[in-house]
């Protein structure tokens, strides 16, 4: 009876596990078949073309992806630091009290629904970035920041939960060979906690790539390329929420499907690249 | 595709329930005046309608499949595409667009742009506030030296397609390099999504200039531009001009009321001004008379709440040749 039990659990777990799979399988070939026309018609000078013009039907998906790369980009650069530097300070400085305090307030943070950071985005931080950068607020850089601001409480949390598993015998060997809080956190926490920090890293920039509603408000919504950091651009993301309704033409319905399945692809090569190439390099070093 | 078949799904199951609910989707543009007389027609009758504003080519794609039980639009459809996706098609109401813009100290109609001028600011022609081409028609404003920041649609809009289709009338190097269309290759500004995002947008940012309907420009105290009529005078966006504009509408049964109604001849006509459509699946003929009574309704009882809006109603006779087009089509 048990051994029955036994091969019947295992049997169900395998099927769950092969569900992922059967999505991955099944999301890709409805992107692919939807998209065909347009690879068809465009091939992969799609990637290149410049102009989208839904009304003379030309649809080039350059200044999508250069602006989902680039805002990702700039999130990743600035959200990175920011939150490597919250989590050695929760989980290595800060006094008890303080931990939890801003430990809860972090992970509400990572925790507010991205919409609400769009809407804020548009009407305070974009007057903000008017002021100290110029253009008119609405652009690329905005986009960047408020990418930003939704990731790294994300990587934080993470961050500091891997470091906080640094076994305590290694710290106190560390002092008591005389070193030095900075040397500590430097050569002991960091190396001990990197794959807890990589793989948050990797999940935002997973999460960054792919926001829609929040950069939205705050992006521009326009196919070109930025000049200027400033500058008004879009993402394919936000290309899609923005036409995916009103796509009335065979072509640009086809388009908006290739963009989609580009999208998935970036975040697959990406992340796929991430996880082999840190984190592998992470264990050998262990 | 999974969200398509749920939705029409839930369209199936309350399309059952028949006469308490009906359901529309579409244009943004005439939203508000739906919502309104909606919210009349529950009150006074009990059956629920329910619109949503997803934008003219979204009404059109729901109801060529079938999805809602009218769609609207406020791009016409000609009547050899209605016949192929077997739809009928009349309008609502008349809408005006309106030019507005954001300067700090400047306040509604103090700015006069002609027409060609507008053309040449969204094109990206015209690059300042006291560009000599502005002033020349404003010498006692006082025009920042600021840049012009433009601001459209982001998404496919009815809204859109008539606002370039009169910048192509008046400037010819938009017919040539933009050209007309529900979602264009805009040269120069930025993109909000619907009326709405316009509207955000244009408000937040100082010194910018866009395009919304009538009602999202009262409703949100924009200062909008005087333009000029087809023949080169000054005209505001008030409800006069519009409904002078409106009267020149030729309506007609015989191409399922399919009109473009933008730069009417006349001294006080209003250039922008759009009609707004509905559409309908021609086999479902019962679903159809409850859609038809909720809009004669509307027709008797709602031009106070239209013109409250910022838009223009039907005239009489255009009303009573849409209930003669019904009564042709057996569902009135």
């Amino acid at each position: 009876m048990k051994y029955m039990m036994d091969t019947l659990f295992e049997n169900l777990t395998r099927f769950l596990a092969l569900l992922v799979l059967v999505v991955l399988v099944a999301v890709f070939v409805v992107l692919y078949n939807n998209a065909e026309p347009a690879i068809e018609k465009y091939g992969l000078s799609f990637v290149t073309n410049e102009k989208w013009a839904p009304n003379m039907n030309i649809f080039g998906g350059f200044p999508a992806i250069l602006g989902s790369v680039l805002s990702t980009l700039i999130a990743m650069l600035l959200a990175t630091p920011i939150a490597i530097g919250i989590a050695i300070f929760l989980s290595e400085i800060a006094p008890a009290k303080l931990k939890t305090s801003f430990g809860v307030s972090i992970e509400l943070l990572a925790a507010i629904p991205s919409v609400i950071y769009g809407m804020w985005g548009l009407f305070y931080f974009a007057p903000v970035v008017r002021e100290i950068f110029g253009g008119n607020g609405i652009g690329l850089l905005t986009g960047g920041f408020i990418l930003a601001v939704m990731i790294f409480p994300f990587i934080a949390a993470i961050t500091r939960d891997s470091m906080n598993t640094t076994p305590d015998i290694l710290k106190e060997s560390a002092y008591a060979l005389g070193a030095t809080k900075w040397d500590v956190i430097k050569d002991v926490v960091i190396p001990y906690a990197k794959a807890g920090v990589i793989g948050s890293v990797i999940l935002a920039l997973g999460r960054a790539i792919g926001e829609t509603m929040a950069v939205t408000f705050v992006i521009g919504n326009v196919h070109q390329i930025p000049s200027l950091i400033t500058d008004a651009t879009t993402s394919i993301p936000v290309t899609l929420a923005n036409e995916f309704n009103e796509a009335e033409s065979k072509l640009h319905y086809a388009s908006l499907f290739y963009l989609a399945l580009l999208l998935f692809a970036i975040s697959f090569i990406v992340i796929a690249f991430a996880k082999f190439y840190f984190l592998r390099k992470v264990r050998k070093a262990k | 595709m999974l969200r398509k078949s749920l939705v029409s799904l839930l369209a199936a199951s309350t399309l059952m329930m028949a006469a308490d609910k009906l359901n529309g989707a579409g244009a943004t543009f005439p939203a508000p005046l739906y919502y309104d007389w909606a919210y009349t027609y529950e009150k006074t009758t009990g059956t629920k309608v329910n619109y949503q504003s997803i934008g003219s080519g979204g009404g059109i794609k729901q109801v060529k499949s079938r999805i809602v039980d009218f769609g609207a639009s406020d791009e016409p459809l000609q009547s050899d595409v209605l016949k192929k996706d077997k739809l009928m098609q009349f309008p609502a109401a008349i809408g005006s667009i309106v030019v507005v813009y954001n300067i700090p100290g400047i306040k509604d109609n103090e700015i006069k742009l002609k027409n060609e001028i507008v053309g040449d600011i969204f094109l990206g022609k015209i690059t300042k506030w006291n560009d000599p081409k502005i002033k020349a028609d404003n010498p006692n404003v006082n025009l920042p030296d600021k840049e012009i920041t433009v601001v459209h649609r982001s998404d496919g809009s009815g809204t859109t397609f008539n606002f370039t289709y009169y910048l192509s009338e008046v400037n010819k190097e938009w017919k040539e390099k933009v050209g007309t269309g529900k979602a264009v290759d805009w040269p120069v500004g930025l993109g909000g999504k619907g009326n709405e995002g316009v509207t955000n947008y244009v408000k937040q940012t100082p010194f910018s200039i866009g395009y919304v309907e009538q009602a999202y420009k009262r409703q949100n105290n924009l200062s909008g531009a005087t333009v000029t009529t087809a023949s080169g005078k000054w005209v505001e966006a008030t409800e006069d001009n519009a409904k002078a504009s409106a009267k020149y509408a030729k309506w007609s049964k015989d191409g399922d009321f399919y009109q473009i109604l933008a730069l009417q001849p006349g001294d006080n006509s209003y250039p922008i001004v759009a009609g707004t459509f509905i559409l309908l699946p021609e086999e479902k003929a019962d679903m159809n008379k409850d859609v038809v009574k909720f809009f004669d309704n509307s027709f008797k009882n709602g031009d106070k709440s239209a013109i409250e809006l910022g838009y223009i109603p039907l005239p009489e006779e255009t009303k009573n040749l849409i209930r003669s087009y019904w009564k042709d089509k057996g569902i009135y």
